[in-house]
């Protein structure tokens, strides 16, 4: 039979649902600024998931995705910009304060961003994938930096937000609403991304490139496709994150915002629907109590991490599955390329070429 | 004229500098398969080892062997304590652990020495300039750093090409594996080239300090243009590495030069200066996309 409670879809949907009370539990407690801090989780939660689809699905180690966190929060703070100069943007797009039309521009932006930057990135593999990933990001972020138009790095304010629907963006508890409600949708979308045809090729590729090469499946393409969904969530969560904060600047793009993505997801447990959600709520819990603690609370995340990375493998998630006596889901990991047979593919295939020298 | 060629020794004084991390960055990854994102902390680490030495003391070969010193203990005791646990596993892990050891060595340093940068004089001897062509003066510091570093590169080659354990390097970046079942101590050889990429990451640090405010966060702003180098040069080639490092080092240093002047002449002075700094800051991450259009391994590949 089906075990309920070993669905990770079940605690999911339970998790929302408790964590919708919230804001009706906080003050009966006597501490509303926890509104602000789960938001602050929702929020990083649906970037960090954004990651996962690429970092945990597809094995893609991508090092920049700050980038399409900031381009979707630049979308919302120069629409905002340009609606209270009157001037257009680029004499051609009427400026915004309506997150109707200012989220799916920043959906936008991040995924022309990411479509850009991955065909480019894609085209290599392994650490140089990092590393390029990484140099992108840092060219995003000089980009905003110089760009004193829009605050350089001063960065800009969002003063005043029509309601959406009738709903008041300035009220704390109606900002987390829609953060949490869109949150679900995305993991929703990610949950059904890893049960398609789509979702199992990108399993193929992190387990094994040159075997999907080998059964005929061209990789690139979705190795992109995911790409771009990713900045889109990323994009998605920037444009919530201005929201929240009413203010933009090109920190939400630096290289240490990607870092801290990338620890939530593992923190969490890579490649599982709730492990972002988890690891984004332990991070920032964490990092809320040591800044209460220290002003050098880094000096003790620091080694956090690295004691997380060398001794607890899959994260809280995987630590949970162990306490509760689950057999450990069985992962096929990548033959190293040199371990796998060579001669057996079809010659002058670019993707195959690649693999077998990356 | 006079300014086009101070600026190209610019360049190349930038692209020494950066070499000098490059090839540390790339031997520790061709030899050990490992990414160590906290080589940017080593040469933090001797910068302000150097600059707390010479401040103390007062003598520049002190601060020289001071920040050398510092910086290859801290880099053999990082290999010892958490590299090593991470040589197999998966290259995500070993950029968190680094991630989180930058955190440690950043906030580290600020518990140490503060906020406020650390200013450096350059050494005595080394303050005037000298006349390098008729007309064109230049600091001998620079001329120096430029001299220190061509001849690491010399001493790299000769180590490498030349030397029983030049060879080993060379094997094990062709096949990590093989080296290990001839019998090679290979931990002693692991310890010894990461020793080696700290100490030249050392020198490098201790050589900026007069040149740049030693601070916070300077190993990462270096570490990710050192990444550009590397990609450039091809992961693992310390051939690579030269030539990608003065190739980085010349553009961005012209960029950084004329690209604001030519951009004053179309807009307002503080505008076009801000955003052709932006501008400069990005030229060498359009040059490394360029290059991985046409050659995805870099200009010399260490494995083809």
């Amino acid at each position: 039979m089906h075990r309920l409670w070993r669905d990770e879809r079940f605690w999911a949907v339970l998790l929302l649902a408790l964590a919708a009370l919230v804001p009706v539990v906080a003050p009966l407690l006597g501490s509303p600024a926890t509104v602000g801090l789960a938001t602050r989780i929702a929020i990083y939660a649906i970037a960090a998931s954004s990651l996962n689809l690429i970092l945990g699905q597809g094995g893609l180690v991508s090092f920049g995705h700050a980038a399409y966190f900031g381009l979707g929060g630049y979308a919302v703070g120069i629409l905002y910009a340009h609606y209270a100069s009157g001037e257009p943007f680029l004499g051609l797009i009427p400026g915004s304060n309506d997150l109707l039309v200012t989220m799916p521009v920043a959906i936008l932006a991040g995924g022309i961003g990411a479509a850009i930057i991955g065909a480019l990135s894609l085209r290599t593999a392994g650490v140089q994938f990092i590393m390029i990933t990484l140099a992108f990001a840092q060219m995003l972020y000089f980009l905003f930096v110089s760009l004193k138009a829009y605050g350089g790095d001063d960065g800009l304010a969002i003063r005043r937000v029509v309601p959406v629907l009738g709903m008041n963006l300035r009220d704390p508890a109606t900002l987390y609403w829609i953060a949490l409600g869109l949150l679900a949708l995305w993991l929703f979308l990610m949950d059904r991304i890893g049960r398609s045809r789509f979702g199992r090729i990108l399993a193929g590729v992190r387990q094994g490139e040159r075997r999907m090469a080998a059964i005929g499946v061209r990789t690139y393409p979705y190795k992109l496709a995911a790409f771009t969904i990713a900045g889109m969530g990323a994009a998605m969560a920037g444009a919530l994150m201005v929201n929240y904060l009413r203010f933009v600047s090109p920190d939400m793009m630096h290289w240490t915002k990607s870092g801290e993505l990338m620890v939530m997801v593992i923190l969490g447990g890579l490649g599982t629907l709730l492990g972002p959600v988890v690891g984004a709520a332990a991070l920032v819990s964490l990092e809320y109590t040591l800044s209460g603690l220290t002003e050098h609370w880094q000096f003790i995340l620091g080694p956090i991490l690295l004691l997380v990375v060398l001794f607890a493998r899959g994260g809280i998630l995987g630590g949970l599955r162990r306490l509760a006596g689950r057999p450990r889901q069985h992962q096929a990991q990548p033959l190293p390329p040199e371990e796998l047979p060579s001669g057996e593919l079809p010659p002058g295939d670019p993707v195959a070429e690649r693999a077998a020298h990356g | 004229m006079a300014l086009l060629l101070e600026q190209l020794l610019n360049g190349v004084q930038l692209g020494v500098t950066l070499f000098l991390l490059a090839a540390g960055l790339t031997l520790v990854f061709g030899i050990m398969g490992v990414i160590n994102l906290a080589h940017g902390s080593l040469y933090m680490v001797g910068a302000y080892a150097a600059a707390v030495t010479a401040s103390a003391t007062g003598s520049a070969l002190l601060a020289l062997l001071g920040g050398l010193a510092a910086a290859a203990l801290t880099g053999m005791a990082v290999e010892y304590l958490a590299l090593r646990r991470l040589y197999a596993r998966d290259h995500l892990d070993q950029v968190l652990a680094t991630f989180g050891l930058i955190l440690f060595f950043n906030e580290g340093m600020v518990l140490l020495f503060g906020r406020q940068p650390l200013f450096v004089n350059v050494p005595d001897g080394l303050r005037g300039a000298v006349r390098v062509l008729p007309g064109i003066d230049y600091p001998v510091y620079r001329l120096l750093i430029i001299a220190v570093g061509l001849l690491v590169a010399l001493g790299l080659y000769l180590l490498i090409q030349r030397t029983r354990i030049g060879m080993l390097v060379r094997a094990g970046a062709t096949n990590r594996d093989m080296v290990r079942a001839l019998g090679v101590d290979v931990r002693l050889l692991y310890t010894l080239v990461f020793g080696l990429g700290a100490l030249l990451a050392g020198l490098a640090g201790v050589m900026a300090g007069p040149i740049l405010s030693v601070q916070v966060g300077m190993g990462e702003q270096i570490l990710i243009t050192t990444f550009v180098v590397v990609v450039i040069g091809g992961i693992g080639s310390v051939r690579g590495a030269l030539f990608g490092a003065i190739l980085v080092g010349v553009v961005d240093t012209l960029l950084r030069a004329y690209v604001p002047g030519l951009l004053r002449q179309v807009m307002a002075g503080p505008d076009a200066d801000a955003l052709g700094a932006g501008l400069a800051s990005m030229g060498v991450y359009l040059l490394m996309a360029l290059v991985l259009l046409v050659k995805p391994r870099g200009l010399f590949p260490a494995h083809a």
